[in-house]
């Protein structure tokens, strides 16, 4: 059932390299004090920030081309072929599917079997919690598993994981994690299960490496982000709407109904326009006010989506823009307006100079340290308004400057869970076929994928991170992957070192040290091994420790760190 | 308008009621078998989102409550189905959270109303951060206010349980942030290194390698975790079940009170336990009596309640308290529901408690009473009704590190907690 993707012989004359290099290179543990890495350490370091960390034989695949021939190739996915990932994505076919599509498989059924439900019981009254949840578990059991809401999520989560596990494109899918924490989408709120779908595929993916102006207004306009953020229900208060009478029926996604459809729903939401500013753009300091976001708000009343049982995507709902004058960070907009306030508006938020160090702080904060250092965010923020916003240049700003090969940062800073999980399954050549129990996995750790409910998206510093209950849940995800005890993913670590290194305590610890962290373990790590494979063995053989001394380097403090 | 005359006669009963000893003490003098010296536990729960305190501790005394709110407001008591119950003639109870009644009616249970942060920001990141950090407007604080109390605190000859702060969460929260060393979890079977018969070794050896300095920021970390494990193995709370006949909802936070409980019971020498509750964000279709927020409100009143009946007399020992980001606005916004305000509600239930009496001075909806014309003014600051928990339940002599800049003037406090 599952097939062996490398031969048998690479595995092992990769690690023979990799103890070969690992030895010529200096102690690891005195690289804080170096003033510059070896080209050795610089691909390791490549390969952990610029991607998901290294798998067998990468470390010498990167050093062969060059370090900066690949991270030339990282910053130009385009002509990276990439056959693996792409394959694994051809069980997903929700990835292709518009929002109307999901919404008539997944959404429509679920409504008919509600409505069908709610006929049959018209006499039951009084629901209690308990008594509310028996209700949705039976509809959920009127629809087939394959057509429920849930498998949308599924679907997506599983994907993101191959992708970054599988993936030649590693910058791409790192930056792809990084634009959807950024433009954070709650997945779990209402039709955001359908719609976050779309919004990865559709909206992001396609857009982080263009403009940030593009990006911003994409998904400003995209569904996802419009239901998340309500502000397809914000509309202009009454006396601010255009004179003539519209017909507009109550109840944007087929809820509600109101008994007279010419009245319309009044009022303004500033979920987004405040989240706009804080988080898409300008940042918290950026210097706004309340009075901007209310504005804002009112500039973007009108910004809807269509009922996805009608028609797909965004529409701009005339009737209910405000077209009062409105004044925006300065910015003022004489009466009669429309869409193109927004537009206005969203093109200047995209050039503020609050913007460029916002985005450039959270860049080097992802791709350098925790607390970047300040003249780079700088120079960052420079890149950014200089090109125009352009993401890859901003990117390329900060992934070749000379503070990111800085010996500090060097495995300085802390995997978040999805990065901890998906390097673990990289460094022993783990092949997921399955990668639900993955996704379980990293729930556990703090960080579900797709279901980060506030607007923030999650932390990118080691804090949010680092605390016991998740820790327990790293090594134990540790030692179920090494041992082949993760369901969905097959993993051999025996195939990993010289058959003959697994007779010697120190060999094997050697061997696995350099084909799991390519040799930058410390004496430390070391000796904790060596003397549990010397009690092992007097237990049991010495193969049988393979799988317990690979999840315990998997587990290890070193290999938290990227 | 703001009706001074039901306000002044419900001040004037809640005096009355919180007069009475409160049943829970009663009982609790009466249980001789219990240990003397408990140690006492602050319980303290985040409402994350902003919850609507307008519609939890409903100002029915106050007709402009219901013409800011035609379609979400909370019926005065008596007019039927769905109303309001009655807390002290001004201020009612949403009727989704029946089950916490009894306990403000028996004196354990007390409301502060028009409490909360006196920064003006309505970001939720910024408003949680704040007041949890216990230093609103000042971004730079690095550790979070109850892990500063724990931090002072810490001057007894005993060394402190690796468990003196859970938080039930998956990952460890800003309020407990630093280094007073806490633990989250999200349940408590699945704590601990899992490797069949090889536990032990595997344990060793995780132990061993985490406490070298390689481990750097993770160290402290580990070394809780594996201390932490041991406690929780030999403790074994998860064998003890909910009492007196107390049946917690299913879903997140019931399950987390329960388990919060069950430490309580298993004496494995916690102090602070923290767990936060989501799904307040009601900007649509936020209901009344019924509806999304209602939904809310009664599985929260419901799994409060039951982690009240299962403590039993032990609850003399737990201190229980609410909080949340700031409140939402008077007005009910044009899709039936409400945008991010400023004056919320807390609720204390427990120990101590002063109950029977919604405390802090009522500012009024009128406009000119409202902050920045639209929200519920603070009249109480978190941190003073914090200090007083702190300061007579914990033990806590010096709150300035704890509440650093802040203005601790005594006179502040309320009274809700006794002496």
């Amino acid at each position: 059932m599952r097939t062996i993707l490398f031969p048998r012989r690479l595995p092992v004359l990769l690690a023979a390299a990799g103890l070969l290099a690992a030895l010529g290179s200096a102690a690891p543990s005195a690289s804080s004090e170096k003033t510059v890495l070896t080209d050795r350490e610089k691909a390791i370091h490549v390969l952990n920030r610029l991607g998901f960390g290294a798998r067998p034989g990468d470390v010498d695949r990167v050093l062969a081309m060059g370090i900066a021939a690949y991270i030339d190739r990282q910053l130009a996915p385009q002509w990276i072929a990439d056959p693996a990932a792409t394959e694994s994505l051809r069980r997903f076919p929700t990835l292709e599917w518009t929002e109307a599509q999901l919404f008539d498989k997944f959404e429509r059924p679920l409504r008919e079997a509600q409505r069908e439900r709610r006929r049959d019981q018209a006499m039951a009254e009084g629901t209690k919690s308990a008594a509310a949840l028996d209700e949705a578990e039976r509809i959920r059991r009127m629809i087939p598993p394959e057509n429920r809401p849930r498998r949308v999520l599924e679907e997506l989560s599983q994907a993101r994981i191959l992708r970054a596990t599988l993936s030649e494109r590693q910058l791409n899918e790192v930056l792809v994690d990084f634009w959807m924490n950024h433009f954070n989408v709650f997945a779990g709120k209402g039709l955001d299960r359908v719609f976050i779908t779309s919004f990865e595929e559709g909206v992001v993916r396609p857009r982080i490496w263009g403009r940030f102006e593009d990006l911003l207004l994409a998904t400003a306009m995209s569904p996802a982000m419009l239901f998340y953020l309500d502000n397809a229900q914000s509309v202009a208060d009454e006396a601010h709407r255009p004179a003539r009478p519209i017909p507009f029926r109550r109840g944007l996604f087929g809820r509600g109904g109101s008994a007279n459809p010419n009245r319309v729903p009044g009022g303004l939401n500033e979920n987004y326009a405040r989240e706009l500013l804080e988080l898409h753009t300008l940042g918290v300091d950026g210097g706004y006010t309340q009075k901007d976001v209310t504005e804002l708000a009112r500039v973007l009343t009108g910004w809807s989506l269509a009922r996805p049982e009608q028609a797909t995507g965004f529409v701009f709902r005339a009737p209910l823009h405000d077209i009062a004058p409105k004044t925006v960070l300065g910015m003022s907009f004489p009466a009669g307006g429309g869409i193109e306030e927004g537009e206005e508006m969203i093109r200047v938020l995209a050039h503020h100079a609050s913007t460029a160090r916002h985005i450039a702080f959270k860049l080097c904060q992802r791709l350098v340290a925790d607390d970047p250092p300040r003249e780079l965010v700088e120079r960052v923020a420079k890149r950014f308004l200089a090109t125009d916003g352009d993401l890859r240049e901003t990117v390329r700003a900060v992934v070749t400057s000379p503070e990111f090969f800085d010996p500090c940062h060097y495995r300085g800073k802390i995997k978040s869970p999805f990065e901890y999980v998906v390097s673990a399954i990289r460094a022993v050549g783990g092949i997921p076929d399955d990668a639900l129990p993955i996704a379980r996995q990293l729930a556990q750790m703090g960080e579900p994928l797709y279901l980060c409910q506030p607007p923030t998206g999650y932390s990118d510093t080691a804090q949010a991170w680092v605390n016991t209950g998740a820790l327990v849940a790293r090594l134990n995800f540790a030692l179920q992957l090494a041992a082949n005890r993760l369901p969905g993913t097959w993993a051999d670590t025996e195939r990993l070192i010289p058959p003959d290194s697994a007779k010697d305590t120190k060999k094997a610890v050697d061997a696995l040290s350099c084909a799991l962290m390519d040799g930058t373990l410390s004496a430390e790590t070391r000796e904790t091994l060596e003397k549990r494979v010397a009690d092992g063995q007097r237990i049991g053989g010495a193969n049988a420790q393979i799988p317990m001394i690979a999840g315990l380097i998997l587990g290890s403090p070193e290999f938290q760190k990227q | 308008m703001f009706d001074r005359r039901v306000f002044l006669k419900s001040g004037g009963l809640a005096l009355v009621a919180g007069g009475f000893l409160p049943k829970v003490f009663v009982r609790m003098a009466s249980a001789a078998a219990l240990p003397s010296g408990n140690r006492k536990v602050l319980v303290a729960i985040f409402q994350r989102g902003a919850v609507d305190g307008l519609n939890l501790v409903v100002p029915y005394g106050e007709k402009t409550y219901y013409d800011a709110r035609p379609s979400i407001a909370v019926p005065r008591p008596g007019s039927g189905e769905g109303a309001a119950l009655d807390l002290d003639g001004f201020f009612g109870l949403h009727p989704a959270l029946a089950a916490v009644l009894p306990y403000f009616r028996d004196g354990s249970a007390a409301f502060v109303h028009a409490a909360g942060s006196p920064d003006s920001t309505r970001s939720h990141f910024d408003a949680q951060d704040f007041m949890e950090s216990g230093t609103p407007g000042v971004k730079s604080t690095a550790d979070g206010f109850l892990c500063r109390a724990l931090v002072g605190n810490a001057t007894k000859t005993e060394v402190p349980s690796p468990l003196r702060a859970v938080s039930l969460t998956p990952a460890l929260p800003r309020i407990l942030a630093g280094p007073a060393g806490a633990v989250a979890m999200n349940n408590l079977a699945e704590f601990g290194i899992r490797a069949g018969t090889a536990t032990p070794a595997v344990s060793d050896s995780f132990e061993s390698m985490y406490s070298e300095a390689v481990a750097g920021v993770l160290g402290p970390t580990a070394k809780e975790s594996f201390e932490a494990a041991r406690i929780l193995k030999s403790a074994d709370p998860g064998r003890i079940a909910p009492e007196n006949g107390a049946s917690y909802p299913g879903g997140p936070f019931g399950n987390a009170l329960k388990q919060i409980a069950q430490l309580i019971r298993a004496d494995v020498g916690m102090e602070v336990a923290f767990t936060d509750v989501g799904g307040w964000d009601t900007h649509a279709g936020e209901g009344g009596s019924e509806g999304q927020l209602s939904n809310r409100l009664s599985d929260y009143g419901q799994a409060i309640a039951a982690f009240a009946q299962d403590l039993g007399s032990r609850m003399a020992d737990v201190t229980l308290v609410t909080m949340s980001e700031f409140g939402r606005t008077v007005k009910e916004n044009g899709n039936r529901g409400t945008d991010h305000g400023h004056a919320n509600v807390m609720l204390l239930l427990g120990g101590g408690v002063r109950g029977g009496k919604v405390y802090g001075r009522w500012p009024g909806l009128d406009s000119s009473h409202l902050y920045e014309n639209r929200d519920l003014a603070v009249t109480t600051d978190f941190r003073d009704v914090f200090a007083e928990v702190l300061a007579k339940r914990m033990g806590i002599k010096n709150l300035s590190p704890v509440f650093p800049g802040y203005d601790l003037d005594a006179r502040k406090r309320l009274g809700l907690i006794l002496a």
